[in-house]
C-alpha cells in the first residue's frame, strides 16, 4: 500500500505535527520506503498465532487505596509555561 | 401503553442505548496515590503520573478492580478473568498523557442485564453490552479569562466505569428509569455514590428513530447529560428533531450533539468531529489484568441483597404491591428503614406509615431520610401504640406531626398530652348514657329504624372526648345500648 | 600507579576502600578529564558542582564507617532518566529547560549506593537512533579514528552514544543507558565498552523518559563485565512503581563471573549469518567460538527462524508505541510551547518545531500503523511476528544455555553517513533487536579490531532473567579477546 500526501496530512493531524507543504511529498517518499520494507513481515504465517501484550511473564503490583501522593501543585506546575491561579493555562479552547 | 411518536407522515419509535459513567468510589485514582476528593483546589490532587509528567508510570489501584467486578456481579454480568487496558489516543489539554486509559476490546466485565421499573408498576429488562475501567480527564474552565482555558486536573486519572447499555430502551422514561435504577444498584453496593451534580454519575445518550419494526436508523450522541430531568428533555428533543428531519426528506447525520439545557436543544459539537481514529492499542506500560474465579466467586458472596431482589422479597413477604415494593427498595438506606419499622409489625400499615406519612413531611420539610427526626425504631413504637390500642389512628397522625417537630418517642408525646385512648368501660358507658339521655328524639328515631344515626352518636361521644374514646368500643356500647331498648 | 581515570570501576571502589585515593580526588580527576574531551560533545550537561557535594559526602560517609557498594565513584547518566533538580531533555529541543522535581527509580538507587553524578550525557533525540546524530544538542564524536584517518569524525552509535563515548574517552568509570532495539549494546560495541541490557522487567522504568515502552530497559556501559556486573547489582531491582518491573530477586552478579562456562551449550543461529556482513565481522564471531569452545563450553547450532523479521516488527512497535508515549509533549505542562490562536494549533506549532526529523517520521509511522484500517495489517501482524521471534528462542533455550553473534553487522561509521537513508541507519540493530523484541538479557563485550583499527564487540544472549550466565560468557571471552586497545580521542591521551 503506498501513502500519498494527503495521508501523510491526515496522520500529521493526527499526531498534532505541523508539517509544510512543500515537505508532505518527500515525507511521504520516506514513510513509503519504510512501509515498503516492513510489509515483508506479510510473509510470515500468524495464522492462529496470539499478539504478544507483554514480554514479562509476571503478576503485575497492584497498590492499595492509599492515598499517599499529591498536595504538591507547586511542583507539578513547576515546569509550566504558562500559568494563572494554579491552573495550567492553553490557548481558548472553543466546543 | 404505546411508547409509539406520532409524526406528521405517521409512527415513528425511538430506540436509545445509554453510555453511562459511573466515578467510582475510592480514596484514591486508579493508576495513581493522589485523593479524588471533590471540590479541592486547583490541581492540589495530582501526583506526577496523573500531570503526565516524563518517565511516570501508571500502577493499579486493587481497590477500583474490585469495585468493578462487584458492580459487574450485581448487573448479573459476566467477569472477563482476563481483561486488556488500552490506549485511546487523543489530543486535549485537560488530558495530560495524550491518550486516556481504558479498556478496548477486552473489557473487565460483559454482557448482563437491569431489570427497570416503570411507573405503572410495569417491569422490562434492558441489556448491558458490557463495563469497563477507565480514566477520567481533568477540567477545562473556559469562564476564567476572554481567551485562555484553564486546567485543573484534580479529576485527571480518577476512577470511572462505563457501562454501555445495549439500544433497548424505547422511550426517555425507560431511559431514565434505566438510569435511576442503575443508580440504586451502585448505591447499593456502594460502588458510586451516583451523585450526578456533583458529575459523580453522567449519561451520554445513543438516539435514532425509525419507524416501528424497521432496522435501526442513525444514532446521534449526545454527550455528558447530568441529571436524569436533562436526560428526559435531551432525548425528547433529539427524537423529535430527528423525526423532522426525516419528515422534511432529509438524512440524520451521525454526530456528537451536546444538550443546552437553558434553551432545552441539543446542538451539533463541531470540535469533536474532526476524524476520530483514536488509535486504541493495548498500554504497554499495564500487564493484562487476570482475576482468579475464586477472587470473583468471594466478591459474588460478599455482594448485599439487590433492589430486584429485595422487591420480590418485600412483595412476598410483607404483602406490598410491586409499586410499594419498588418505591421502597430504591433505595437502600429506604428498604432498611422499612424493614426495621416493619419487623414484627403489620406490614402495611408499616408502609403506608413510611410512604405517606413520613416521605410527606421529609419532602415539605426538604429533609433526606438520613436527616429525619423521627428514627425506625420511633416510627415502629408508634405504630405499637395503635396496635395495642393506647391511641387510635387519628389522635397518632397528631402524635407523629409532634414526633416530626420534636423528636420525642411516641410514647412520651402520649403520655405528657395525655393522649391515651380512653378503653375504661365504666367512663364510656357514662358518656353514651349522657348522650343519650340528652337526646331522646333521635334515641327514638333510631329504635324507630334509623339506624344510619349510630354515626352521628359515635361523633358526639368521640367529640366530647377529645378524640380519646376507643371507638371501637363505644360503638360496641351503643350499639347494645341503643339496641336494647327495641 | 596508572591515573584515576584508567582504573576501572572495581578497581577504583578497591582503591577508595583502601584508603589510596578520596572520592573528591577521584571525582576531581574525571571531572578533569571531561573538560579534556568536551570536544566529544558527550554530555548535554555537567555537573560538577553536584559531583564534588556529592563525592565530599561519600568521602564523608567513607569516614563514618557508612556508605554503599558504589560510595564516591563518579559515573555519567544518560539524559533520559530524569534527575531531581537537573534538566532532564531527552536530547529534545521539546524538553530543553525541563527540570524534574523527582529521581528515576534507577537513578535513586545509584546515588542510595554512594555514586557520584558528573552529568547528563548526550543521546539520540528520545533514544531514537543508532548514531547520535539525532540529538537536539548536536552529535557525539566517537573517541575512536579510523586508522590513519584522524579526519572522519566517527559516531559513537546510539542512541546511548554521550554514555558510551564519555566511558570509553576515560571521563567516566560507567554511565548507565537505555537500550530499546540496540541502544546499549551497539554505542558499547562502537566504542570499544561492554554494554549490558538486562531483561525486560529487571530495572525499573520508573522516571526514565519512555521511548517504548515493552521494550525499553536501562542498563549499564563499562570497561569492563566485572563493572557491568557491579552496576546492574545496584540498578536492577523490583519496582513498585513500575507494572512491568518483575518481582524476582537480584542475584550477586559479580559472583557469577568466575565460574567459568565448562559445559555451558552455547547456541551459533544460522540466521544471523547475514548476507553482506564483512568478513572481519564474520571471522570475529567464529574467534569467539573458538574461544568459549577452549574455555569448555560446547557450541551447538541452532535456527532462530524468524530472526529476518525481528528489525521491521521493531520498526511498527517501537514507532507505534512512540507514538503514544510522546503525545505528552504538547506544551501545555512542561517544556518547549510554541504559540498558537487554539490548543491545536498550539500543539501542531510546538511538536513541530520541538522535535527532530527522526522523532517526526518514527511518530508518523507510528501513528499510520495504528490508524484506522491499518491497525491489523501493520500493528497486530507485527506483535504476532513477535510472538514467532519469542517462540523462536523458547525453543533454542531447550538446547543451549546462551547465544553468541556479533554485536553489529559494520564498525563505527562516520558522521553523515546514512543520514540519507533511514533504513540502512536502522540495520544497524539487526543483530541486536531480537533480543529486545523477546526481552531477553544480553551484553556486548569489545573483542577485537576491524581492519580499521576500530572496535567490535560479540554479543552474548541468555534466558529471562538469567543474566549471570551472560556475565559468565561475556567474561569468559572478554578474558579470551584480552582487548587493550584505546582510543585515540582520550583523557590523558594514549
Ligand atoms: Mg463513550
Ligand atoms: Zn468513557
Amino acid at each position: 500500500m503506498s501513502l500519498d500526501k494527503d495521508t501523510v496530512r491526515r496522520i500529521a493531524t493526527l499526531a498534532r505535527i505541523r508539517v509544510d507543504e512543500d515537505a508532505l511529498e518527500p515525507l511521504a517518499g520516506e514513510l513509503n520506503n519504510i512501509l515498503g520494507w516492513v510489509e515483508q513481515l506479510n510473509e510470515v504465517d500468524t495464522e492462529g498465532v496470539p499478539s504478544m501484550t507483554s514480554v514479562v511473564e509476571t503478576e503485575p503490583f497492584k497498590r492499595s487505596d492509599t492515598v499517599d501522593d499529591g498536595g504538591k501543585a507547586e511542583q507539578v506546575l513547576a515546569n509550566a509555561p504558562e500559568e494563572a491561579e494554579q491552573f495550567f493555562v492553553v490557548p481558548k479552547v472553543v466546543e | 401503553m404505546s411508547d409509539l411518536l406520532k409524526g406528521r407522515t405517521g409512527e415513528w419509535e425511538m430506540v436509545i442505548g445509554l453510555e453511562v459513567h459511573a466515578q467510582v468510589i475510592a480514596d484514591a485514582k486508579l493508576f495513581s496515590g493522589a485523593a479524588t476528593d471533590f471540590g479541592a483546589e486547583p490541581n492540589e490532587q495530582v501526583s506526577f503520573v496523573d500531570a503526565g509528567m516524563p518517565g511516570m508510570l501508571p500502577v493499579l489501584n486493587e481497590a477500583c478492580v474490585e469495585q468493578a467486578v462487584r458492580t459487574g456481579l450485581a448487573l448479573n454480568a459476566e467477569i472477563n478473568l482476563q481483561s486488556i487496558f488500552a490506549r485511546k489516543n487523543y489530543f486535549y489539554p485537560d488530558m495530560p498523557q495524550g491518550y486516556q486509559i481504558s479498556q478496548y476490546e477486552d473489557p473487565i466485565v460483559g454482557e448482563g442485564e437491569i431489570v427497570i421499573d416503570l411507573p405503572d408498576g410495569e417491569t422490562r429488562t434492558i441489556g448491558i453490552e458490557r463495563l469497563h475501567m477507565e480514566q477520567d480527564a481533568g477540567k477545562s474552565v473556559h469562564d476564567r479569562h476572554p481567551t485562555k482555558t484553564y486546567i485543573d486536573l484534580n479529576r485527571s486519572g480518577v476512577t470511572l466505569m462505563e457501562i454501555v447499555s445495549k439500544p433497548d430502551m424505547r422511550s426517555a422514561e425507560q431511559a431514565a428509569a434505566y438510569v435511576t435504577k442503575l443508580r440504586a444498584i451502585l448505591r447499593y453496593i456502594g460502588s458510586c455514590d451516583g451523585n450526578m451534580q456533583e458529575g459523580s454519575l453522567r449519561a451520554d445518550a445513543n438516539v435514532s428513530v425509525r419507524r416501528p419494526g424497521e432496522a435501526l436508523g442513525t444514532r446521534c450522541e449526545i454527550k455528558n447529560l447530568n441529571s436524569i430531568r436533562f436526560m428526559r428533555q435531551a432525548i425528547d428533543y433529539e427524537a423529535a428533531r430527528q423525526i423532522e428531519i426525516i419528515e422534511d426528506g432529509s438524512e440524520i447525520e451521525q454526530e456528537t450533539r451536546l444538550f443546552d439545557s437553558g434553551r432545552g436543544e441539543t446542538r451539533s459539537m463541531r470540535s469533536k468531529e474532526d476524524a476520530h481514529d483514536y488509535r486504541y492499542f493495548p498500554d504497554p506500560d499495564l500487564l493484562p489484568l487476570r482475576l482468579e474465579q475464586g477472587y470473583v466467586d468471594a466478591l459474588k458472596a460478599s455482594l448485599p441483597e439487590l433492589p430486584e431482589a429485595k422487591k420480590q422479597r418485600f412483595m412476598e413477604a410483607f404483602g406490598l404491591s410491586a409499586y410499594d415494593a419498588s418505591v421502597l427498595v430504591a433505595e437502600r438506606e429506604t428498604a432498611d428503614y422499612f424493614e426495621t419499622v416493619a419487623e414484627g409489625r403489620d406490614s402495611k400499615l408499616a408502609a403506608n406509615w413510611v410512604m405517606s406519612e413520613l416521605f410527606g413531611s421529609l419532602n415539605k420539610a426538604e429533609l433526606s431520610l438520613s436527616e429525619s427526626p423521627v428514627s425506625a425504631p420511633s416510627l415502629g413504637g408508634l405504630i405499637d401504640l395503635i396496635a395495642d390500642g393506647t391511641i387510635s389512628g387519628r389522635i397518632a397522625k397528631d402524635v407523629f406531626a409532634d414526633m416530626f417537630e420534636t423528636g420525642k418517642p411516641a410514647a412520651d408525646i402520649v403520655e405528657e398530652k395525655g393522649l391515651k385512648q380512653v378503653s375504661d368501660s365504666g367512663a364510656l358507658e357514662a358518656a353514651v348514657a349522657e348522650v343519650m339521655g340528652a337526646n331522646p328524639d333521635r334515641v327514638a328515631d333510631y329504635r324507630g329504624g334509623n339506624h344510619k344515626l349510630i354515626g352521628w352518636f359515635m361523633g358526639q361521644i368521640m367529640k366530647a372526648s377529645g378524640g380519646k374514646a376507643n371507638p371501637q368500643m363505644v360503638n360496641q356500647l351503643l350499639r347494645e345500648k341503643l339496641d336494647a331498648g327495641d | 600507579m596508572a591515573a584515576l581515570t584508567d582504573l576501572t570501576l572495581a578497581q577504583a571502589r578497591d582503591g577508595l576502600a583502601a584508603g589510596e585515593f578520596t572520592s573528591v580526588e577521584l571525582t576531581e580527576a574525571h571531572i578533569a578529564a571531561t573538560e579534556a574531551v568536551r570536544d566529544l560533545n558527550c554530555y548535554i550537561l555537567e555537573t560538577p558542582e553536584a559531583a564534588r557535594e556529592m563525592a565530599q559526602a561519600a568521602d564523608d560517609r567513607r569516614v563514618r564507617g557508612e556508605g554503599g557498594s558504589l560510595n564516591g565513584l563518579p559515573i555519567a547518566i544518560k539524559d533520559l532518566f530524569c534527575t531531581t533538580g537537573v534538566q532532564s531533555t531527552a536530547g529534545s529541543h521539546i524538553l530543553e529547560g525541563f527540570v524534574p522535581p523527582y529521581e528515576s527509580t534507577v537513578t535513586r538507587q545509584l546515588w542510595d549506593a554512594g555514586a557520584v553524578m558528573l552529568g547528563k550525557t548526550n543521546l539520540d533525540e528520545f533514544a531514537m537512533g543508532s548514531s547520535n546524530m539525532t540529538s537536539y544538542f548536536g552529535p557525539v564524536m566517537n573517541p575512536w579514528q579510523r586508522a590513519g584517518d584522524a579526519a572522519a569524525k566517527l559516531v559513537p552509535g546510539g542512541s546511548s552514544g554521550g554514555s558510551a563515548a564519555i566511558v570509553a574517552a576515560r571521563g567516566a568509570l560507567a554511565s548507565t543507558g537505555t537500550d530499546t532495539g540496540g541502544s546499549i549494546r551497539q554505542p558499547g560495541s562502537f566504542c570499544g565498552i561492554v554494554g549490558m541490557k538486562p531483561t525486560y522487567g529487571r530495572c525499573s522504568r520508573w522516571g526514565i523518559i519512555a521511548f517504548a515502552s515493552s521494550l525499553d530497559q536501562a542498563g549499564p556501559l563499562t570497561r569492563t563485565v566485572e563493572d557491568a556486573a557491579i552496576m546492574l547489582g545496584v540498578m536492577a531491582g523490583h519496582d513498585p512503581k513500575d507494572s512491568t518491573s518483575v518481582n524476582v530477586p537480584v542475584p550477586d552478579y559479580e559472583a557469577a563471573l568466575g565460574t567459568g562456562v565448562k559445559g555451558l551449550r552455547i547456541g551459533v543461529p544460522k540466521e544471523c549469518r547475514l548476507e553482506g556482513t564483512p568478513a572481519e565481522i564474520e571471522g570475529l564471531w567464529q574467534q569467539g567460538i573458538e574461544w568459549l569452545k577452549a574455555a569448555g563450553a560446547e557450541i551447538v547450532d541452532i535456527s532462530l527462524p524468524h530472526t529476518k523479521y525481528a528489525l521491521p516488527a521493531y520498526y511498527i512497535v517501537a514507532p507505534a508505541e512512540a507514538s503514544s508515549n510522546l503525545a505528552r509533549y504538547d506544551g501545555v505542562r512542561y517544556g518547549l510551547r510554541v504559540d498558537g490562536d487554539s490548543p491545536q494549533e498550539m500543539y501542531e506549532n510546538t511538536r513541530g518545531e520541538g522535535f527532530g526529523a527522526e522523532v517526526k517520521r518514527r511518530v508518523l509511522i507510528g501513528t499510520y500503523v495504528l490508524s484506522a484500517g491499518y491497525y491489523d495489517a501493520y500493528y497486530l501482524q507485527a506483535q504476532k511476528v513477535r510472538t514467532r521471534i519469542g517462540q523462536d528462542f523458547h525453543e533454542a533455550w531447550e538446547k543451549v544455555d546462551a547465544i553468541l553473534t556479533p554485536t553489529t553487522p559494520s564498525a563505527a561509521f562516520a558522521q553523515g553517513e546514512k543520514m540519507d537513508d533511514p533504513i540502512a541507519m536502522y540495520l544497524n540493530d539487526v543483530l541486536t533487536v531480537p533480543a529486545s523484541m523477546a526481552g531477553l538479557p544480553a551484553i556486548s563485550v569489545p573483542a577485537g579490531l576491524s581492519g580499521d583499527g576500530l572496535p567490535l564487540g560479540l554479543h552474548v544472549i541468555g534466558r529471562p532473567f538469567d543474566e549471570s550466565t551472560v556475565f559468565k560468557v561475556g567474561h569468559a571471552i572478554e578474558e579470551a579477546a584480552n582487548f587493550t586497545a584505546t582510543p585515540q580521542l582520550m583523557a590523558g591521551g594514549r
